[in-house]
């Protein structure tokens, strides 16, 4: 091996030894980097591999995905008993609404995502124009889910239910909670004692009870605090308190970030003229809620999750419809595939929002970039 | 030397026996201080002092509890529109430089100038193009802070704080978190600020920077001013014992 001589301050920049970076120096460094790592990585391997064999089986090579009823699967094959699913998929999806009403379903549906992707995108294409649909969405899609106008039929909540309940609640709860929590958490920090004390009241309450007692309270007594003759539906209650809810963790997420943001941010804005409401939108909430993103995105999968809890009440969410196919004799005893479908449901949809607050927290990173 | 080219023997502030207690701690003991317009001052004292303090009372970052504080003909009180007119006339420059790390370096020197001055967003852009050119830093207009060295967001502060086309720049200690090697940078930039015949009051231990720019020099010890004169005769001959200490202290090493 030869050693060159460089005269000093003429040191080239020389690439590292090879092997030590990129795909090779990634496996030799994280899986092969000594005997005992090496035995580890064979050993691992081959228990994934009998894992997944014996698994892969059961969830496909041996399922049976159409049969008329348990005992009709198990005659065609061993593996898991698909039919439960695929016989209900309808059910599953869009509960007891009508069949020939799903199409409404269906368009709010896609349309959601349109009117989303302005709000979680910020550098696409044509933004403002699309930020008008997103602002019209809502009032759309409750003519379109629920009816009662322009000649579509009106469709009752209680037939409501099956994953488009949970999107429902939960993208509604999710969507209403934000801005509530915002202001929640600006409250909180006030200077006017009257809306800080406010603040503190409803978040201290809404985080001291669980939500199972608001939702009782939300299908049994909310409307005996309602002025008489005001009857919103079962399901606009449950929306509410789910909102509420949720909103009051956000406050102290937001708030979190609110108290991490220096002091000396608040001393320039001032020094530059900037009143309350200048210096908290241009410079308190977008600090603020950039370093609350994992503590906000953690409340809004949790938020997601238990909106299950609704079964207790007697809506049928995913899990009611479940249990209402698993009562069935002809399904009797296949929890274990029922159960698999809504977590995997619920699993897509939770990894989907883990995945995109981790994208917007890179992108929101100025440092180093 | 910087010539001493007077606009006007006007007044812009004008402290007057003003009082100022943190809870019950007096920091700043009947301060009566006259400044100038075009007059640059420099304010130098150990730590504790309470020179920061006193020219953060001028745009009432701190709240003073008795005496009278004079910027541009409006007293400071607890009127908010008073001191929002103040606020705008009186440009900042902080230790820490405080930039707002979500904007990039243009927006960072245009978002008072639209939203609190009302300018259109065209001549703000151009405004803070030029004041960043003036800084000598126009091509990272569009990065982060985050991603500049100490002297350029320094320098970058300046600029941001000139945007709002003051008539008073302060300084607290522009330079005390920087590298040895930024420090003249932006001491240069101040140079320029001041040839411009900017009014100025710079908290600082750069005393090169006195000698050369400083129209009088104002030493503090204990909240109060001990000792102001021109900077010949302040480092020449001080009067004042503590003066005297101070300086042998800053000076001989």
């Amino acid at each position: 091996m030869s050693t060159q001589m460089y005269k000093p301050g003429s040191y080239p920049n020389l690439p590292p030894p090879p092997g030590t970076v990129g795909f090779y120096g990634w496996i030799r460094n994280n899986l092969f980097s000594s005997i005992s790592n090496t035995l580890l990585t064979i050993v691992s391997v081959v228990l994934v591999y009998y894992l997944i064999d014996g698994i892969i089986g059961w969830f496909l090579f041996d399922a049976v995905f159409d049969a008329d009823s348990k005992i009709e699967c198990r005659k065609i094959n061993d593996g898991a008993c698909w039919a439960v699913i695929t016989r209900r998929v309808g059910q599953f999806v869009y509960g007891f609404y009508p069949e020939a009403e799903r199409w409404r379903i269906n368009i709010s549906f896609l349309t959601m995502f349109i009117a989303f992707a302005p709000l979680l995108y910020p550098d696409l294409p044509k933004r403002k124009w699309l930020l008008w649909f997103s602002g019209i969405y809502p009032f759309f899609a409750f003519i379109l889910i629920n009816g009662g106008f322009f000649g579509l039929a009106k469709i009752e909540y209680s037939l409501f239910g099956g994953f488009m309940l949970t999107v429902i609640l939960g993208v509604t709860g999710i969507v209403c909670s934000l801005p509530i929590g915002i202001l929640l958490a600006l409250g909180r920090q006030s200077k006017l004692t009257v809306v800080r004390t406010l603040s503190v009241c409803f978040i201290e309450f809404m985080r001291g009870v669980p939500l199972i007692t608001l939702l009782f309270v939300a299908s049994s007594m909310l409307n005996y605090f309602m002025p008489p003759g005001t009857n919103f539906s079962i399901l606009v209650r449950v929306i509410i308190m789910f909102t509420f809810f949720s909103a009051a963790y956000i406050a102290e997420v937001i708030r979190g970030g609110i108290q991490a943001i220096p002091k000396g941010q608040y001393e320039a804005a001032d020094a530059l003229g900037m009143n309350y409401w200048q210096t908290t939108r241009f410079i308190t909430l977008p600090q603020a809620l950039k370093i609350s993103i994992p503590g906000i995105m953690n409340t809004f999968i949790g938020l997601y999750k238990d909106t299950t809890l609704v079964v207790v009440i007697g809506l049928l969410d995913p899990l009611g419809i479940g249990r209402a196919a698993l009562a069935d004799t002809k399904w009797n005893g296949l929890s274990t595939e029922t159960y698999l479908f809504v977590a995997l449901f619920f699993f897509v949809s939770c990894f989907a929002m883990s995945r995109y607050s981790l994208w917007l927290e890179n992108k929101l990173n100025t440092e180093n970039k | 030397m910087v010539t001493n080219k007077k606009n006007s023997s006007k007044s812009v502030i004008e402290i007057r026996e003003m009082h100022k207690w943190f809870g019950t701690f007096h920091v700043l003991k009947n301060i009566s201080l006259g400044v100038k317009q075009g007059e640059r001052i420099v304010i130098c004292g150990p730590s504790g002092s309470g020179k920061s303090t006193l020219i953060r009372c001028i745009n009432r970052l701190e709240v003073h509890q008795k005496g009278d504080i004079i910027v541009n003909d409006v007293e400071l009180t607890g009127d908010l529109k008073n001191l929002e007119s103040i606020r705008s006339d009186v440009g900042m420059v902080f230790q820490s430089f405080n930039l707002f790390p979500h904007l990039t370096v243009l927006e960072n020197c245009t978002l008072a100038p639209i939203w609190v001055k009302g300018l259109p967003k065209k001549e703000a852009n151009e405004l803070a193009m030029e004041l960043l050119t003036r800084v000598k830093i126009p091509e990272q207009a569009l990065k982060f802070p985050g991603q500049l060295s100490g002297g350029q967001q320094q320098r970058v502060a300046i600029a941001r704080s000139l945007c709002m086309q003051p008539k008073i720049m302060l300084f607290d200690e522009p330079t005390s978190a920087l590298d040895p090697e930024m420090i003249k940078e932006v001491l240069d930039t101040m140079i320029e600020l001041a040839e411009t015949g900017m009014t100025m009051l710079v908290v600082t231990h750069e005393m090169g920077f006195a000698k050369k720019v400083a129209d009088s020099v104002i030493f503090m010890d204990e909240g109060e001013i001990i000792e102001q004169n021109d900077p010949k005769n302040f480092f020449n001959n001080p009067k004042n014992d503590r003066t005297k200490l101070f300086l042998s202290q800053i000076l001989n090493h």
